[in-house]
């Protein structure tokens, strides 16, 4: 396990020494971007949940997708992954068009997800969940399970999914069913998990969220560790502390769209940023914002 | 009250005909339902699908038994995709609604006016088993007596080939459910989008279930057709859905002897107390005697309702489940 334990890891400093460079503006681009996405938009009846013009995403960088509830950031992960389809728009991974394409080919290509909402299997043994992430597996077809040409890959890919459940301190937990694990353990299975699949790009939905302090700073480390590990890593989070602590970009989503971009401590100080957060009139009398809800209401 | 002859009901209905046919619809349901979570309502029109083909192919068209089997299988398959194609892309309980309506249409055409030179209409097919029943190894005056219950040389075949066939189909659940193979359906039956965020083809898994299943429901259908002599659209209603439903949940969803445990007890139970009442009524047993047999008959159908609300609510993994999985439910 390589040290990652302070932020300025090897892969850190690269990363920001590329970003360096880059300006701070929505939509900038990256001088090695994984993913680049244009005019992807998404409604939602009458109401546009996501409109983004254009935006890249460094490779081997920790990016953090962050914004006010209802920013659309969880929409635009859904768009990217596969697990929601845009109203208009395209996307390029590694150089390779993904709309259009269904959520498990999206994974097969090495882009892996977790989710907001923690997705451990919990009547499945946590051993059980980690093999489910492996690639590939010829027992996974009808016919060769039938015959049992499978035992020889499960040997391997056991042992792969026993070395990360060490890493992520989940060993001793490998037969139980992941329904007794702790929120944050959920979250470390879900992730070592997605691990299994050998991914090139991990999209992070919210990986604090239900996690103990006790874990958070574990955790942290993990989604660091992905980046020394050549991975590229892009996450959604509210909490401001995470994401000064790990992230090396930061993009700022309000209402849908991208509003800001920047290294994370630049990015806290913008003016549209804070404006995106604590609403346009925190300096006006209370009444002037009643009056606002009142017309549209009205329309 | 003759209680040898209750208990050898019992015991010839535990092991007879309807045992295996309903174990063998409810070992397909055991992977649809019980491993992937697919709600199929329909597996009675695979059940029709299977014995109509043998029926139709040597009745109609005169040809072999045996070319009849093949076709059955290919029709249930094909059906599987019909009703799958639209569904299994939407959430659980459209599949549910779309079989069950599935099934009573299918029924409906078997009986139909319109298609009678070709089904039969509501008298069904008769008498096109022979190719079946020739390769029968047993002499013809070969019999076994269970009390006073004779089980012929024929039955004495259908039985054989019924139970390999059950046989069979738990050797292919259990191969199945034990490789990765199961472990992605069984990740599918908890959570699809975590299976599919992992790069699995949810789709193509669902529909495999849903096509195997479907073939165990076609080959209880053949054992029906034999064993009857006879194919008729209202052996094929909705009741018989929720009787392989029934002894599914009585023996144990996604385990993979609780359909055959299922059958088998629930067979004995439901034909013990068939005669179980009537031997009462005749016997002049106080309360029972106060019923006729008509009303004995609708009685133990009622009692079946009421086993397996009991069973649901006392204890919902069965016989032979864990009750471990299903309290994981909450968190």
């Amino acid at each position: 396990m390589p040290d990652s334990t302070s932020t300025s890891g090897t892969r850190h400093d690269e990363a920001v020494r590329a970003l360096a460079s880059v300006p701070r503006v929505p939509g900038a681009p990256k001088p090695d971007p994984i993913l680049v996405v244009d005019g992807v938009k998404r409604s939602f009846g009458g109401l546009t949940a996501v409109d983004v013009q254009h935006v890249e995403i460094q490779r081997g960088a920790i990016t953090a997708l962050v914004g006010p509830n209802g920013a659309g950031k969880t929409t635009f992960f859904n768009l990217l992954t596969g697990f929601d389809t845009p109203d208009t728009g395209q996307w390029l991974f590694d150089g390779k068009d993904l709309a259009g394409m269904p959520a498990y080919k999206v994974a097969r290509l090495g882009m892996i997800r977790t989710f907001q909402l923690t997705k451990a299997l919990s009547k499945m043994t946590v051993i059980d969940n980690m093999r489910l992430g492996a690639k590939n597996q010829i027992g996974e077809r009808m016919i060769p399970a039938i015959l049992g040409l499978w035992k020889s890959q499960e040997v391997a890919v056991t042992e792969k999914a026993d070395e990360l459940l060490a890493r992520f301190k989940l060993f001793e937990k490998r037969a139980d069913f992941a329904g007794s694990l702790s929120g944050g353990q959920r979250k470390l299975l879900e992730m070592a998990r997605a691990l299994m699949t050998d991914p090139t790009m991990v999209m992070l939905d919210e990986p604090m969220a239900g996690v103990n302090p006790a874990l958070t700073q574990s955790l942290l480390e993990h989604i660091k560790d992905l980046r020394e590990q050549g991975m590229t890593v892009l996450f959604v989070e509210h909490d401001m502390d995470v994401v000064r602590d790990i992230s090396d970009w930061v993009i700022v989503m309000a209402q849908g769209s991208v509003i800001a971009e920047g290294p994370p401590d630049e990015v806290m100080r913008d003016e549209a940023v804070i404006t995106a957060y604590l609403g346009g009139h925190h300096d006006k009398a209370l009444t002037a914002s009643g009056v606002s809800y009142t017309e549209e209401a009205s329309q | 009250m003759d209680w040898s002859y209750i208990l050898a009901v019992m015991v010839t209905s535990a092991f007879g005909l309807q045992a295996i046919v309903f174990g063998l619809a409810a070992i397909g349901i055991n992977i649809q339902f019980g491993y992937t979570g697919l709600l199929n309502f329909g597996q009675a029109a695979f059940m029709a699908v299977g014995g109509y083909s043998v029926a139709v192919v040597v009745v109609e068209f005169g040809w072999s038994f045996w070319v009849g089997v093949p076709i059955g299988i290919i029709a249930a398959i094909l059906l599987a995709l019909l009703l799958g194609i639209p569904t299994l892309r939407l959430r659980a309980d459209y599949l549910a609604i779309v079989t069950i309506a599935a099934a009573e249409i299918i029924r409906l055409i078997l009986r139909s006016v319109t298609f009678k030179e070709l089904f039969g209409g509501s008298d069904g097919r008769q008498a096109f088993a022979d190719g079946f029943f020739a390769l029968s190894p047993y002499p013809d005056d070969a019999a076994i007596s269970i009390g006073p219950a004779v089980i012929n040389d024929q039955q004495l075949w259908t039985y054989t080939v019924g139970w390999l066939l059950v046989a069979l189909a738990l050797l292919i659940t259990w191969l199945l459910v034990r490789s990765p193979w199961g472990r992605v359906v069984k990740g599918i039956r908890e959570d699809e989008d975590a299976v599919r965020s992992l790069g699995k083809n949810v789709f193509a898994y669902k529909m495999q279930a849903l096509v195997l299943g479907g073939v165990f429901g076609a080959l209880a259908g053949f054992i029906t057709a034999i064993g009857a002599q006879n194919v008729n659209p209202d052996v094929f209603k909705t009741d018989a859905t929720f009787f392989a439903y029934a002894i599914l949940i009585l023996g144990g969803a996604a385990r993979v002897f609780g359909p055959l445990l299922g059958t088998i007890i629930f067979w004995a139970v439901f034909q013990g107390t068939d005669v179980f009442l009537r031997e009462g009524i005749d016997a002049g047993l106080p309360i029972i005697s106060l019923m006729d047999g008509t009303q004995a008959a609708v009685l133990r159908v009622m009692l079946v309702g009421l086993g397996i609300m009991l069973l649901m609510i006392y204890r919902p993994q069965g016989i032979l489940g864990d009750r471990r999985e299903l309290a994981l439910d909450a968190r």
